[in-house]
């Protein structure tokens, strides 16, 4: 019967590799010693190994197997997308705001050369050089305008020049040109613009904007407009004559 | 972590745990269920997961955790309680048979998985660890959250009760 005082919770501690080294050696000597304990070591350890076979006893399917696969690789294949979808969105709409910001710019040359045209009607001295003289007109701008343009023949037309004055435009000094027809004053704007710049203004057609009839063409960097209330064939028989006159 | 590694780090495991999560629901499709649970759990908390701790034993305590909230884990739950307050007198009783008696039958490989599966859930789970996984006790106590003197005295328990069922089997194969 039992002559030691061991018991297998220990034996198994022992077997388990849970004693700390020393009481490991005196229990190796002692299971050398005592055929109590070697019995209950040997049919623990017979049964550790037969344990063992618990080990991989139940496999998973192969479908499983992907379907966690999957589930656990969702971070990658699921976010990485989605914040390349919101970078894409942001880079958009920052695009579309970039636009946007820049519209109103790009449109301003007409209102400002209606406001130009308006403010021109309602002072009492619209034009700066009177002279129904376009030999007077045009040397009234040089060194007041960085560029030259030529004014028609107006003997035998319907238009009458009444003068000009110098504007500024996108903060540039051009030429404003007053013309009457039937009591309907026209102004022919010419200005530098930068190419590119105006993609807004259609070229030679009349069109209407705020009840003017506007005429607008480029000549290399120079912007012609014409912008007044008479009718629009009148606007562009003056267009067609100032095109023709600086081509 | 970063989830990034969820996958490198996570998938090694699926194989064991699939195995501890069989053995203790005893069904295929309970266990798919639980190791499906397991996974979404820890992805969802790996973030909270510290690096250079202990990975496995984190994922088996979810798994165990998981599997105890469950149907069949509350059911075995229940029934372990009773079982742990007669234990001690049983441990006695161990001892009063013979180890030649039970030598034969604890090497018969089928024999003493029939009686692990018989076993209490609690004490099945620990058996599986220690003797199947090869855990440390700490890190048994880490993923039973138990203190390690409670570890190796419901593993002493265990190992008693499944010798017990071998010694009261006939040594003959068993027919169940």
């Amino acid at each position: 019967m039992k002559n030691c005082d061991c018991d297998a919770a220990t034996l198994a501690q022992y077997l388990d590799g849970e004693l700390p080294s020393d009481q490991a050696n005196r229990m190796q000597e002692h299971i050398g010693d005592c055929p109590h304990c070697a019995a209950e070591v040997s049919v623990l350890v017979s049964m550790k190994r037969s344990l063992h076979a618990a080990n991989r006893h139940f496999t998973p399917s192969a479908e499983f197997r992907r379907k966690i696969q999957q589930q656990a690789s969702r971070p990658r294949s699921k976010w990485k997308p989605r914040l390349v979808w919101a970078f894409a969105m942001l880079a958009v709409i920052f695009a579309f705001s970039v636009v946007w910001l820049a519209r109103p710019r790009r449109v301003d040359p007409f209102s400002e050369v209606a406001d130009l045209h308006v403010s021109a009607l309602a002072s009492p001295n619209p034009v700066d050089v009177v002279s129904t003289d376009r030999h007077t007109v045009k040397p009234w701008f040089q060194g007041r305008i960085p560029f030259s343009f030529n004014i028609p023949e107006l003997v035998g037309t319907e238009f009458a020049l009444l003068g000009g004055r110098v504007v500024y435009v996108n903060q540039q000094p051009g030429a404003q040109l007053i013309f009457m027809v039937r009591q309907h004053a026209i102004s022919v704007l010419i200005y530098q613009e930068p190419s590119g710049f105006s993609g807004a203004l259609t070229d030679g057609n009349v069109e209407r904007h705020n009840a003017f009839n506007v005429a607008a063409w480029k000549v290399q960097n120079l912007r012609f407009m014409v912008i007044g209330d008479a009718d629009a064939a009148e606007i562009r028989k003056l267009a067609q004559m100032m095109r023709r006159a600086n081509e | 972590m970063d989830p990034e590694f969820f996958e490198q780090l996570a998938m090694p495991l699926f194989d064991s745990l699939y195995n501890l999560a069989h053995w203790l629901t005893g069904d295929r499709i309970d266990a798919e269920d639980l190791v499906q649970e397991t996974y979404a759990k820890a992805l969802k908390g790996f973030r909270s997961f510290q690096e250079g701790t202990n990975l496995r034993a984190w994922m088996f305590r979810i798994l165990r955790n998981t599997f105890l909230t469950s149907r069949t884990g509350l059911m075995a739950r229940n029934t372990l309680s009773l079982e742990e307050e007669a234990e001690e007198a049983e441990i006695r009783s161990a001892h009063a048979i013979t180890p030649e008696s039970v030598l034969l039958q604890s090497e018969n490989q089928q024999i003493v998985l029939d009686a692990l599966g018989a076993l209490p859930v609690h004490y099945r789970e620990i058996i599986l660890l220690c003797e199947v996984e090869e855990m440390s006790y700490r890190e048994i106590a880490e993923v039973l959250s138990l203190p390690i003197g409670t570890v190796m005295s419901r593993l002493s328990r265990a190992r008693n009760s499944l010798r017990d069922m071998l010694a009261t089997r006939p040594p003959a194969r068993a027919t169940i």
